[in-house]
Parts: C-alpha cells; sequence; structure tokens
C-alpha cells in the first residue's frame, strides 16, 4: 500500500538578510523539515564591478579599489594587485629590500586580523558569542598599528607599485613586537575557551567532510584546501617577496577530531596560521634591513603590451589577478580570481542532507567573505 | 492582611477577596519588576565576560534600562504580518506570560513566605509552566514565516522531551520529603548545606544535575537556545514580533529565568531556611533565599556567554539517551538507599556531609585552577599602540 499522504520540500530563503550569511549572500534551500535536500546558492548582491571599473582607472588609481575586493584584509588585496603590476612592468627585482619587508609585515598582521574574524564568526555561528567579541578586541590593535602607519583603519591603500606609500617609523615595529607578544597567549586562551570546547568539537567534527580529491576538483584554495590535507600554499610552493627568506610552517587537516577534511580541521588550520603567521612577523621584524621604501615610478605609468597572471596567498587563500595591458595608462582587462567563489561553489554539494544548523557551520568554516565573492 | 481588613470594619469574604488582590498585584509587579532588571543584569554580566560596558548610562549603572526599553517597545507599532493568523497571533505571547507569572501563586520568597501553599504545588508548577510550549508553537505557527515555523517547532521538541527528565528529577526530592507542597519540601530541609536535598546522597547530586540541566532547556537558555538560534533561525519563534508582544515575550523569558532559580533554590538547595534562632526574622529568610537565587542565577547567565549551542539532534540524545535514563537511576537508587538507610540516620547524615565536603573540594579546586590560569596569563587589556601618538 503506497502512502496517501503527499509530501513536498519547503522551500526556505537564507538571506540576503540573514544574521550568518556574512554579509549578503542568498541560499535557496529545500528542506524535509530542518534537514536541507538542496541549496542553491545565489551570488552576485554585493557586485560593483570592480574589474570594469580596472578599464577605465590609471594602474595606480585602481589600488584604492583592491582595497575594497577584500575589505577584511585589504593589505593582501593590495600586495597581490602591485606585485601583478610590477611583475607586468618587469621591475619586480627593483623593489628595495626594506619595501618587502615591510609589505610582508602587514600583510600577515592582516592575515591575523582575518582569521580573527573568521574564527570569531564561525564561534558566533554556533552560538558563542564571547569568542567573536574577545578577537575583535584583538583586531582593533592590529587595526591602531595600521592606523599608525597609513591613517586607515580599514582600507588602507598602503602598498603602492614600486613599494610602500610611506617608511614604518621604529615606534611600529616595536609596538608590533609588542602586540605579537601579547597576542600569542590570547590565541590559546581563545582556544581553550572554545576551539577544545566539547559542545563545539561535536558540531564542527565531521560536518561536511571534503576528501582531499573533492577539494582539489572543486578548486579549494588556502585553508580550506589546507584543512583537507593537501599541502600546498603558495608562500611556500610558488615563493613570492621575501617568503622564502622567512621559516614557517604549513599547518594542514589530519582529522583532528574526526574525519580528514571536516569543518573542525579548516577551523584549526585557520588557528594554527594565526601562530605560523606570528612567527613569520617575527623573523621579519629582527632581518628587516634600513634603506628605501620605494622604487622609482612614474606617476603614471604604462607597462609594455602583455597579460600577466600573479598569484598570492591571501588568508581567503589564493587570490590572483590576471591583467592585460595593451601600453596605455589603464589596463586593458583586469580579472579577479578570489578564494571564496570556489568555497561557494562547493557549499550545494557538501551541504546535502545536513541541518540546517551544519549550513551555518559550513559557511562559517569556509569562511565566504560576501565582498570578495562578488568583487 | 485579611484580619487587618476586617478590624478596620469590612466583612470577612470581601477582606480576604481584597487582601487577596493585594497580594496578587505586589507579587506581580515583584515579578515584572525582577523580569526587567533581569535583562539589564544579564547584558551587564555579559558585557563584563566580552571585555565590553554594556548599558551604563540610564540610571545608576545602568539600572533602569529595562524602563526606556519596555517604553520605547511599548511605543512601537504593533505590526501583524501579512497572512498571519491574527487571533492566534496576537495571544500567543500571553501564553507565554501566563504559563511563568502562573507559577507565583506557589512561588516561595523565602521560608513560609507565598501566596498559597497548595498542596500540589510542585505538581501545579510542572503544569502551568508547561503552558509555555504553546504560546511558543502559537507563535511559531501563525506568524506565516518559515523560520518562526522552525522555532515554534524545535520549542515544541525540545521542551515536550525535557519535561520528561525535569519531572523525573524532582521526583528524587519529592520522594526524600515525602510532600508535593513547595513549603513542605522547603520544609523538611534545614539551614545547614548538608541538610539540603541536593546533598543527601549521590542520587539526589545525580537528579540535580539531571534537573538543572533539563530546566536550562525548557527556559531556553545556552546551549539549548535553539527555539530563537540567532545566527540559524533569524529570531526563531519571534522573528515577526514587534513591540508591546515583544516585550511581553521578552518578560517572560527573564521572569522564567527567575522562576528556574526560585524552583531550584527551594527543591533542592534548602530555601530560605535559616538556623533557630534566627527562625523569627523573615526578612532574613527572604534574604537568604534571594542570595541563593542570584547565584542560580549567575551560573545561568555565565554558561550562556561561554557554551555554544547544540544542534537539534544532539539535543534530542541528550534528553532521550542520558538524561532520561539517569533520572530513572537516579529515582530508583534514592529509594533502595533511604529503604536501607531509614533507621541508621547516622549513615544518611554522614553520607550527607560527606557529599558536601566533595562539593567543597572540588569548588575549591576550581578556584585554585582558575587563580593559576589567570596568574599565568596576565594580559594587559589595554591596547599597545593606543599610547603612542599618530606619526
Amino acid at each position: 500500500m503506497t502512502s496517501a499522504l503527499k509530501t513536498e520540500y519547503l522551500t526556505i530563503n537564507m538571506g540576503p538578510q540573514h544574521p550568518s550569511t556574512h554579509g549578503v549572500i542568498r541560499f535557496i534551500l529545500k528542506t524535509d523539515g530542518e534537514i536541507i535536500h538542496e541549496c542553491d546558492p545565489d551570488v552576485g548582491y554585493l557586485h560593483r564591478g570592480i574589474e570594469k571599473l580596472a578599464e577605465s582607472i590609471t594602474w595606480q588609481g585602481f589600488v584604492p579599489y583592491t582595497d575594497r575586493v577584500d575589505y577584511v584584509c585589504a593589505m593582501n588585496s593590495n600586495l597581490a594587485y602591485c606585485m601583478a603590476v610590477e611583475k607586468l612592468m618587469g621591475m619586480d627585482s627593483e623593489i628595495p629590500k626594506r619595501a618587502e619587508y615591510i609589505r610582508v609585515i602587514v600583510s600577515e598582521m592582516n592575515r591575523i586580523s582575518s582569521h580573527a574574524v573568521a574564527i570569531g564568526a564561525a564561534d558566533m555561528d554556533m552560538g558563542a558569542f564571547t569568542p567573536f567579541i574577545h578577537f575583535l578586541r584583538e583586531r582593533e590593535h592590529i587595526n591602531d598599528l595600521f592606523e599608525m602607519i597609513c591613517g586607515a583603519r580599514l582600507t588602507y591603500n598602503y602598498i603602492c607599485i614600486g613599494g610602500v606609500n610611506a617608511d614604518v617609523s621604529p615606534t611600529f615595529l616595536s609596538k608590533t613586537a609588542e602586540f605579537l607578544d601579547h597576542f600569542e597567549p590570547i590565541v590559546e586562551q581563545i582556544n581553550r575557551l572554545i576551539s577544545y570546547n566539547q559542545i563545539f568539537i561535536k558540531r564542527f567534527a565531521d560536518v561536511a567532510i571534503v576528501p582531499p580529491k573533492m577539494a582539489i576538483d572543486y578548486n579549494l584554495v588556502g585553508p580550506n584546501l589546507r584543512g583537507s590535507g593537501v599541502k600546498f600554499d603558495i608562500r611556500k610552493d610558488k615563493p613570492y617577496s621575501i617568503y622564502p627568506e622567512v621559516d614557517f610552517n604549513v599547518p594542514i587537516g589530519t582529522g583532528r577530531a574526526g574525519t580528514l577534511g571536516d569543518c573542525y580541521d579548516r577551523y584549526m588550520v585557520r588557528v594554527e596560521e594565526i601562530n605560523e603567521s606570528i612567527k613569520i612577523i617575527r623573523q621579519c621584524l629582527k632581518q628587516i634591513p634600513d634603506g628605501e621604501t620605494k622604487a622609482i615610478v612614474k606617476s603614471s605609468i604604462k607597462p609594455p603590451k602583455g597579460h600577466i597572471y600573479f598569484r598570492t596567498e591571501t588568508p581567503r587563500g589564493d587570490t590572483g589577478y590576471f591583467i592585460v595591458s595593451d601600453g596605455k595608462t589603464s589596463p586593458a582587462r583586469l580579472k579577479i580570481r578570489t578564494g571564496s567563489f570556489t568555497g561557494m561553489s562547493i557549499i550545494p554539494e557538501i551541504a546535502r542532507g545536513v541541518f540546517i544548523a551544519d549550513l551555518v557551520a559550513i559557511i562559517g568554516s569556509l569562511d565566504v567573505v560576501a565582498p570578495e565573492l562578488d568583487r | 492582611m485579611d484580619a487587618t481588613l476586617i478590624s478596620l470594619g469590612l466583612n470577612p469574604m470581601p477582606a480576604k477577596i481584597i487582601s487577596m488582590v493585594i497580594i496578587c498585584l505586589i507579587v506581580l509587579i515583584a515579578f515584572v519588576t525582577i523580569g526587567g532588571v533581569l535583562t539589564v543584569v544579564e547584558r551587564r554580566i555579559s558585557g563584563f565576560m566580552q571585555a565590553r560596558l554594556g548599558p551604563n548610562r540610564v540610571g545608576p549603572q545602568g539600572s533602569l534600562q529595562w524602563l526606556a526599553d519596555g517604553i520605547k517597545l511599548i511605543l512601537k507599532e504593533d505590526l501583524i504580518p501579512d497572512g498571519a493568523d491574527r487571533t492566534l497571533f496576537k495571544i500567543a505571547p500571553y501564553f507565554c506570560l501566563i504559563g511563568v507569572f502562573g507559577t507565583m501563586v506557589v512561588f516561595p520568597w523565602g521560608s513560609g513566605v507565598m501566596v498559597a501553599d497548595l498542596n500540589v504545588g510542585l505538581f501545579y508548577f510542572i503544569s502551568i509552566t508547561a503552558l509555555v510550549v504553546f504560546g511558543v508553537l502559537m507563535a511559531g505557527w501563525s506568524s506565516n514565516n518559515k523560520w518562526s515555523l522552525l522555532g515554534g517547532m524545535r520549542a515544541a521538541a525540545q521542551i515536550v522531551s525535557y519535561e520528561i527528565p525535569v519531572g523525573m528529577g524532582l521526583l528524587v526530592p519529592i520522594l526524600f520529603s515525602g510532600t508535593l507542597s513547595m513549603g513542605g519540601i522547603m520544609a523538611v530541609q534545614g539551614w545547614a548545606p548538608w541538610e539540603w536535598i541536593v546533598f543527601q546522597s549521590p542520587f539526589t547530586v545525580m537528579s540535580f544535575c539531571i534537573f538543572f540541566i533539563g530546566s536550562l532547556a525548557e527556559a531556553n537558555r545556552t546551549p539549548f537556545d535553539l527555539p530563537e538560534a540567532e545566527s540559524e533561525l533569524v529570531s526563531g519563534y519571534c522573528t515577526e514580533y514587534t513591540g508591546f508582544r515583544y516585550a511581553v515575550f521578552f518578560l517572560s523569558e527573564w521572569a522564567n529565568l527567575f522562576v528556574l532559580g526560585g524552583l531550584t533554590t527551594a527543591v533542592f538547595l534548602g530555601g530560605g531556611n535559616l538556623p533557630d534562632f534566627l527562625a523569627d526574622y523573615t526578612f532574613l529568610s527572604v534574604l537568604v533565599y534571594m542570595a541563593k537565587v542570584s547565584v542560580i542565577i549567575f551560573v545561568v547567565i555565565w554558561l550562556r556567554w561561554t557554551l555554544p549551542r547544540f544542534r537539534i539532534d544532539q539535543l534530542m540524545n541528550l534528553s532521550w539517551k542520558y538524561l532520561l535514563p539517569g533520572a530513572f537511576v537516579a529515582f530508583l537508587g534514592q529509594a533502595i538507599y533511604m529503604l536501607i538507610t531509614q533507621h541508621i540516620p547516622a549513615v544518611q547524615t554522614t553520607v550527607a556531609v560527606l557529599m558536601f565536603l566533595v562539593f567543597v573540594f572540588i569548588l575549591i579546586r576550581f578556584f585554585i585552577r582558575v587563580r593559576v590560569n589567570m596568574r599565568e596569563q596576565q594580559i594587559p587589556v589595554n591596547s599597545p599602540a593606543s599610547d603612542v601618538p599618530l606619526t
């Protein structure tokens, strides 16, 4: 006898205004009660056409726009674009050593603040509000330090083509060292507060498992890829700037609390990357030489005809800038490849058959940031 | 009080009614005030735990913030969403309110200070608080919003599941005291901690833990705040509520926190009992009672701002696989324990004192560990950069 009851899936609209979609992202969910049957991410709510804008402004004029590509880690975006243009112009060997060191220091600092926000937001999605606030307090300190060097707290426009916009003071360097000493125990403190909490581990372990092959197939990058156990970090494997001169490890997922590639692995990779960044900055502070901080660059540059694809490791993974130049004062075509987009594209696959509460965990653990997703 | 009114020349019947109305009004106002003040207390404590201030502008230390919030909420437009079931939507908050405020009939404020000491007081307590689930379910259903519906469903499943372990957990004190009246249960306990029901045997400790965890879930507190999980279900069952009705939901939630603390104190922690030579001072009894309730409330708030929340399947597992069998074991164990030791009170006293000493030991260990942790990590909260002029 077949059941006479007709059942249908409940269609729920999660977003664009929803507390845990981290910005304006929308998911169309088909659920059976609380269990997700189908999840359809709908992107584009924060699309600002930054790539098209690049075609009508000067090469240097585009640097502030890269701040807005991913405002959680603006320094890293600055760095990726500026290094791509320098490479296109063939002047990447002219950048003063001190500038390179400052660039690495500020971008690693920004990686710390970005990961702090990512971890804190994941905690908050799990219902633990306190770690998020504590991480934001620490992020304020990084913002204070950045304010010292460039006057801005969120969108810095500090790294420029040819170096950095202004030299840093000795106070900045000593204060940075002081901050690292202050921050390192706090990471462990917050770990004890939340990361090792049994309820939290139960919520994150064995949820949304991404095996290594699947991670590569879906082109996951950065911490999400490493969380699946694939040891690939552009800073190590295709080194740029002064990364070959510093010593650091690449943390990968090992199935700490459950299966390799679950949400908890991705989360803990970020926590451990904070410690690695602290290590990198400490070495840079020791090794930083004196000297110029900016190579001589004309006010209106015209890179030679050609194209370039340059990748850097930002907190959200492999950010690549593909730039075509036709020898004029602005790029002929500019394409930004970001980590959030691939992170988003894997969600329909791993969010099948999980609870709505797990979808929140997935978004938190993949660290999807809306502005970077849509550009 | 009715004696006073009769002496003023009133007939006995109207005097009784008037005195009842006055007592009810006093208790009602006390409940509303406590519910309101608790919102401020919770926000201040959460601020303290999160290295921020919390509300501190209205009144001394922000203590009147709840009045300002209440006035603001009352002045707001009372929106009813399109397609909502208007009747259910309108009455839903009052079910929650009645469910919580109904307990004030038997709510003890100290030893012998209560509106009515019903002989089925505890039973009445459990029954009337079950009304809250109707309000939540109605709100979720009538809002014509899928998030609200999910929240309402979660709440219904959760509260119904956890009512069983809570009820089973309360059976142990009932077994111990042999009465359902709140006054009676308090009367069998003494002032000293080893005379409280919680420390009577390992089984009473067990039932206390089960009862406390279950009541957290019934009061929708973290780690069981799934019905209004703000990061998952927007705001759960009260997503569509605004203005006064929203305030009513809020008030009943925080009053529920107080009820939770009060019930725990009365049933397990000796209520407002005082040593014999102080027994005449009712005021002191109320004070002792309130102090115990405050400690319980602080622990509940502390848990809320520390722990993440469960997932719905983990929540159900906890209730049906662990708490409920545990409650059965505690009940049976206590019955057998009492059967064996009923003629040897010395054993009972020794076990009780022993349980209390174990608790004190754990407490001391906890505080030592906190002190060590704090000494190891002397972390200044001030920014390393804030004292530097901008260059």
